[in-house]
């Protein structure tokens, strides 16, 4: 790769292609690929002719990591993976291994991992509209996005032990019981969020500078979409039926009383607006919820060596940013033979170069922001 | 469309096809020289409409490598899993990128992670290995790497 600046020794002459061309590396340390992501872009002037992403930086093998770990141990792992998501990673994990062993889940911890999946897309999606706002250039954002973001982080510590990669869902149902401060604590943050949303929509969303820099990047077409894989807000912003909640409801979600978000606009905008108003339908969610937990177990009882028969298993769940996919080889052993993680921005990301190419460097930015990229999602 | 209907359909497609049932989707293993031509069919065909390729991968098997692509329909909400076993010596398949552009990228992971070559690929390059490490394939059982402790 271009490990040092590339001294171009026949460069193209006036009127032949490629002349003018310059090639520049944005990251893997750069404030706007939020990572350690590796973009290779060939400009020309100001308009972009080509993207090639470099990814690896956080590679760690998990895949190779979780084929000498037992079936109770890999979950850990995958909250290293999306760390915004961490919960819904490993809520993946947990049913792919209670599929394969048939276990009933009680209701009791059905309904707190819901509750805590949709508290942890709430607190990505306000990460990522106050780290999108702060790469176009505005800061205050942040702080308000941070605000909510960390009622929800209070909420998680207590409950699991933990801020970011919370380990708390096992095979068969949650590690522990909720806090006794769990309900109150959550209702004072949808009062909280109800009080304080709004200000979302006044500071960013109606900006006119905003709208500007977002409304017509970084298109692409439902058609591209589905061919390039792409998942979640990205897939939904171009008019996409693809929320793993809708199309193969897991858990409890078919119970449940929520809307698809979908967009028509396919541009940065429609991303943006797709993702906010996921937030609304989470505390929707949450609201059905919270005083609707039902007594009895948080776990069901399994064996304390788990061996998955035999066999092949595929579970996706809807995380922040898509279609997060476990695929699992069992030869029937307590570690799985071959296991494979279909991560969301992995595809999305593929989708970069055909969105931006043409348009201007500026406009890069805009529309990686839209995506939500979390590296360590990517590279695995 | 079901698991059954599914599989008269693909049997009249490609009558060298076999089938494996038992899992959540119905498993097609077919010979790797046809996978160009059926990809092409299972997107376009009237009925079937798969165009949503949502994982590719390979699994090593010691003996022989088998590559897997799960396929759904966005429009007919039905799923099917393709398989070609591979010779592991010399593995070798045609690309599908130009049928499902995501497979550009995933058919870059298996050929670093698994050494399967991908003939007619756009860009077969490593993508997330780092430069130098052509030839040696992580993801294969037979991998061993002292210096770098993967296995835990």
């Amino acid at each position: 790769m271009y490990r040092e600046t590339e001294i171009i020794k026949d460069a193209p002459q006036f009127g032949e292609p490629g002349f003018g061309d310059l090639v520049i590396n944005v990251g893997p340390q750069h404030p706007a690929t939020h990572g350690v992501l590796h973009l290779i872009i060939t400009l020309n002037g100001e308009t972009i002719k080509d993207i090639k992403p470099n990814l690896g930086y956080i590679h760690r093998s998990i895949e190779k990591m979780c084929e000498s770990l037992t079936y109770r141990q890999f979950i850990y792992v995958t909250s290293r993976m999306d760390y915004l998501s961490a919960h819904i990673n490993n809520h993946a994990c947990a049913l792919v291994v209670e599929k394969g062993l048939q276990v009933e889940v009680p209701e009791r911890a059905q309904v707190i991992r819901v509750l805590f999946d949709e508290l942890t897309r709430i607190a990505s999606h306000e990460l990522w509209w106050g780290a999108m706002a702060m790469d176009l250039g505005a800061f205050t954002p942040f702080f308000h996005s941070f605000r909510e973001r960390e009622t929800i982080n209070v909420i998680m510590e207590e409950t699991c032990g933990a801020r970011l990669t919370m380990n708390y869902y096992v095979p068969g149902g949650v590690m522990w019981d909720l806090h006794p401060d769990f309900q109150k604590r959550v209702k004072d943050f949808i009062t909280l969020y109800k009080k304080k949303i709004h200000e979302y929509d006044e500071l960013v969303t109606g900006n006119i500078i905003f709208q500007n820099r977002m409304k017509g990047i970084g298109y692409i077409s439902p058609e591209d979409v589905i061919s390039y894989g792409c998942t979640g807000p990205v897939a939904r912003g171009s008019g996409v039926h693809s929320d793993i909640r809708k199309v193969s409801p897991y858990s409890i979600y078919s119970k449940l009383d929520f809307d698809e978000v979908l967009e028509t606009g396919g541009d940065s905008f429609a991303r943006y607006v797709v993702r906010i108003k996921e937030m609304h339908q989470s505390i929707k969610i949450i609201e059905q919820l919270i005083d609707n937990i039902p007594e009895g177990d948080f776990q069901a009882k399994t064996k304390a060596v788990l061996k998955l028969p035999k066999g092949e298993y595929y579970q996706s769940v809807e995380t922040a940013r898509g279609e997060l996919g476990v695929y699992i080889v069992s030869e029937g052993g307590t570690t799985p033979y071959r296991i494979k993680f279909r991560s969301p921005g992995f595809s999305n990301l593929s989708a970069l170069n055909h969105m931006i190419k043409g348009g201007k460097i500026g406009d890069l930015i805009a529309a990686m922001g839209t995506l939500d990229l979390v590296i360590p999602d990517i590279d695995r | 469309m079901t698991n059954e209907e599914l599989k008269v359909k693909l049997t009249e497609l490609l009558p060298s096809a076999t089938f494996e049932e038992g899992g959540e989707w119905l498993n097609v293993y077919i010979e790797p020289a046809a996978l160009p031509a059926f990809a092409k069919q299972l997107k376009s065909d009237e009925v079937l409409q798969f165009d949503f390729l949502f994982c590719l991968t390979c699994v090593d098997w010691k003996t022989h490598l088998t590559m897997v692509y799960h396929l759904r329909s966005t429009k007919l909400q039905h799923a099917v899993v393709v398989k070609a076993k591979l010779d592991r010596t010399k593995p070798e398949i045609e690309t599908v990128s130009d049928t499902w552009r995501t497979a550009e990228f995933h058919e870059r992971e298996v050929y670093e992670m698994f050494g399967v070559h991908f003939l007619h690929h756009p860009d077969l390059r490593l993508l997330i290995l780092p430069a130098g490490w052509e030839g040696k394939n992580p993801m294969r059982k037979d991998f061993e790497d002292p210096v770098n402790m993967i296995k835990l």
